[in-house]
């Protein structure tokens, strides 16, 4: 059944589900706060007040950062949107060295949204930020006309505590270190362009996407004196590496027979003439070390649930005569510099 | 990943790059300027860049990057026809991904989206006729490109369309030849290019006959390739082995997917539904007669140039940047004086730098400050 009581048995969001009005506050109350709030039934305040004295107790600085997700399908193999908003947000605190705290989660619904899909994303989220130890403590919903949004936009802010001392930078990388990532790349890409069913690829690629709030912990205790952490979402690793190398005017090379891809991804890009290294990944991060720390950060990684097929995939250099770049060195000896893609990857005709 | 991992396995490429290193040698003792070989294919452009191909040839070797990639030689005056189109409130235009950034004089696709358009873009023709199916109510356009190896598809598309008395589906037909193109190329005084790396994907539509005329008439060896590494290392082996001999022949190196006689069914299909157009613009290397297809008569309801009124646009190519001289190996793309200044994958002036197979986008993407400086 997809009804839910006080909210309508149409299954379906309509426009009083943004009203203001009493379909609104079930909506609230049975849906949203059944699954994020410790205390569902206790009286709601405007705003999510947290007690400085506990965050003080973890660090000394505030990490605060904000992300809107808009995908399509709005379930996939491995995912969905909310969990994406979830670990999207969680990840860009954790890569900055932060513990995350709290989650605020913004919603736009459009009319005609069907409420078990609403379920299943939220209750997704709620599953999701309990494995990222994080609470979801604040948010909003509006509903706008069907065909004004396409089906659920969700953006989420979140806060973390970063412990005194810790100084990741993406402009901290140095010559000499060595740069990791923690699987494969590539693979929520592919999921995405599978789960779109325009290719009628018969191949199941699920998304990456995971909280990696634990993982960087597990990275930071082995390797103290990590320079730099990114999440490499949008653009993908390449993107990541790209910044990296302009924001710490330093030389990136990497190897392309260590860059771990799955074959079915390997598969989808060939068909379709794109990258992984450009690929969206939503559980993946790249991480400088430096080359003593290298070897236990990498161990430590592939210890961890998240990074079993961790890989050291470059070096960091001194720029060259023509300013930082990125190059990669391929198994026949031949190397290509990695750039930027102006925009979206299109696939080619032919 | 059977199929592509043994033509990227490095051992055995390792035993090509000695192979061909001794073959050039050997020429070279015969020649005063380096050998000049013409990739036919966009896809081989990307192949030799992506896989830094070059750094491991020797320097007596030099690759002509040939017209073979559709959306580079597409004229900025057909993707105006195009825009043209999808401005007009009943249609939505559908095209492949990658027409989507190339510039016309009235901007690109994608700008013309922005500003309200209704262009979508599809894997194959097949999703454009989905799009007439579904939307009853507009006039599905679908801007078709590429050479013989999607004109079969588009031509089945029609057929299909017609024989389930789909109204509401038309062509844009921008299909081209590569044949012609090929003896236009090879009919220039100044034409400086000693053997072709062939075109593998036409050549699975057209087979291997088509192309002895370059063996035959104007004594160039002719080696039809794959897209793998392995493939394009061999394929230029087999070049060097001919110049080496003296006798210029086709040869089918792609045999695992190019049958000699090509697929015949795709072949009849194209018969029946195009024929050739007299004049054929092509962006940088002017007009080839013959080289370009519309739609016969017969399925004229299926063309949206007599469906819709449309003025073609002609506008010629920016003076500035040098594709026909790129297009037709007089310069590698870095000698172009726009290269990388005013031209670049984020503002192209011309569509060789639009496209991942595009001569010049592939040398600055995968070779970027190298070149540029």
């Amino acid at each position: 059944m997809n009804s839910i009581p006080g909210i309508g048995t149409g299954g379906r969001i309509t426009m009083a589900h943004g009203g203001g009005g009493t379909a609104m506050r079930a909506l609230i109350d049975t849906l949203f706060l059944e699954a994020f709030s410790a205390t569902p039934h206790a009286p709601q305040e405007d705003q999510a007040r947290l007690p400085l004295e506990a965050l003080a107790a973890g660090g000394d600085r505030l990490a605060f950062t904000t992300d809107s997700f808009v995908v399509e399908p709005l379930e996939f193999p491995g995912g969905n949107i909310g969990t994406l908003a979830v670990c999207g947000t969680v990840n860009d605190l954790a890569v900055g060295g932060a513990r995350p705290v709290a989650l605020s989660a913004a919603f736009i619904l459009a009319e005609g949204l069907e409420l078990a899909c609403l379920r299943r994303i939220v209750a997704s989220m709620a599953e999701c930020a309990r494995e990222a130890g994080v609470r979801i403590v604040t948010g909003d919903t509006k509903v706008v006309p069907k065909g004004a949004c396409d089906g659920l936009y969700v953006t989420t802010s979140g806060v973390g505590i970063i412990p005194a001392g810790c100084n990741i930078s993406i402009a901290a990388a140095q010559p000499g270190d060595v740069v990791l990532v923690n699987g494969t790349l590539g693979d929520h890409g592919a999921a995405i362009l599978c789960a779109r069913g325009d290719l009628a690829l018969d191949v199941a690629i699920a998304s990456d996407c995971a909280p990696l709030g634990g993982l960087v912990e597990t990275l930071l205790a082995a390797a103290p004196g990590t320079r730099s952490l990114r999440d490499a979402t949008r653009g993908g690793v390449a993107g990541v590496l790209s910044e990296l190398a302009e924001a710490s005017a330093v030389s990136l090379t990497l190897d392309e027979t260590a860059l771990p891809v799955r074959p079915e991804v390997v598969g989808v890009c060939d068909i379709l003439g794109l990258e992984p290294l450009f690929l969206a990944n939503e559980g993946k991060l790249v991480a400088v070390v430096p080359q003593t720390e290298a070897e236990t950060a990498l161990a430590a990684l592939r210890a961890h649930p998240l990074g079993r097929q961790a890989a050291a995939i470059g070096t960091v250099g001194e720029a060259g005569p023509y300013g930082p770049s990125v190059v990669l060195r391929n198994a026949f000896g031949g190397r290509r510099t990695v750039t930027m893609p102006s925009g979206e990857q299109l696939p080619r005709i032919c | 990943m059977r199929f592509s991992e043994e033509f990227r396995d490095p051992a055995l490429a390792e035993k090509l790059f000695t192979e061909i290193a001794r073959t050039a040698e050997a020429l070279a003792r015969t020649r005063t300027r380096p050998i000049t070989v013409m990739e036919v294919c966009g896809g081989h452009t990307h192949t030799i860049f992506r896989y830094g191909l070059k750094d491991r040839l020797p320097d007596t070797i030099e690759f002509a990057h040939g017209p073979g990639c559709p959306v580079c030689v597409l004229p900025m005056g057909r993707i105006d026809d195009a825009i043209t189109l999808a401005r007009r409130p009943e249609v939505m235009l559908t095209t492949f991904g990658d027409a989507l950034r190339v510039p016309g004089a009235q901007g690109s696709l994608l700008q013309a989206r922005a500003a309200g358009a209704d262009i979508r873009m599809v894997y194959s023709p097949l999703d454009a006729l989905e799009l007439a199916r579904k939307n009853p109510d507009r006039e599905v356009v679908f801007f078709a490109l590429g050479f013989e190896t999607t004109a079969p598809s588009t031509a089945l598309t029609v057929l299909r369309a017609a024989r389930e008395g789909i109204k509401n589906f038309s062509l844009l037909c921008q299909h081209i030849l590569i044949v012609p193109t090929l003896r236009a190329l090879l009919e220039q005084p100044d034409f400086a290019v000693d053997g072709f790396i062939g075109p593998g994907h036409v050549a699975m539509v057209t087979g291997t006959r088509p192309y002895d005329f370059v063996a035959t008439t104007y004594n160039r060896p002719f080696v039809v390739a794959g897209f793998e590494p392995l493939d394009i290392l061999q394929s230029l082996l087999m070049v060097l082995r001919q110049l080496e001999s003296g006798q210029a022949k086709v040869e089918n190196q792609y045999a695992r997917v190019v049958p000699p006689n090509g697929n015949p069914a795709a072949l009849a299909a194209m018969r029946q539904v195009y024929e050739t157009r007299a004049d054929n613009a092509w962006r940088g290397l002017g007009n080839i007669a013959s080289s370009g297809l519309q739609l016969r008569a017969a399925w004229s309801a299926f063309d949206a140039e007599r469906r819709f009124p449309l003025t073609p646009h002609n506008v010629p190519d920016p003076a500035s940047a040098r594709c026909g001289a790129v297009l037709t190996g007089r310069i590698r793309p870095a000698e172009c004086p726009a290269f990388g200044r005013e031209c670049t994958p984020d503002a192209p002036l011309g569509a060789l730098m639009v496209s991942s197979e595009g001569a010049c986008a592939a040398c600055y993407d995968y070779e970027g400050a190298r070149q540029v400086a």
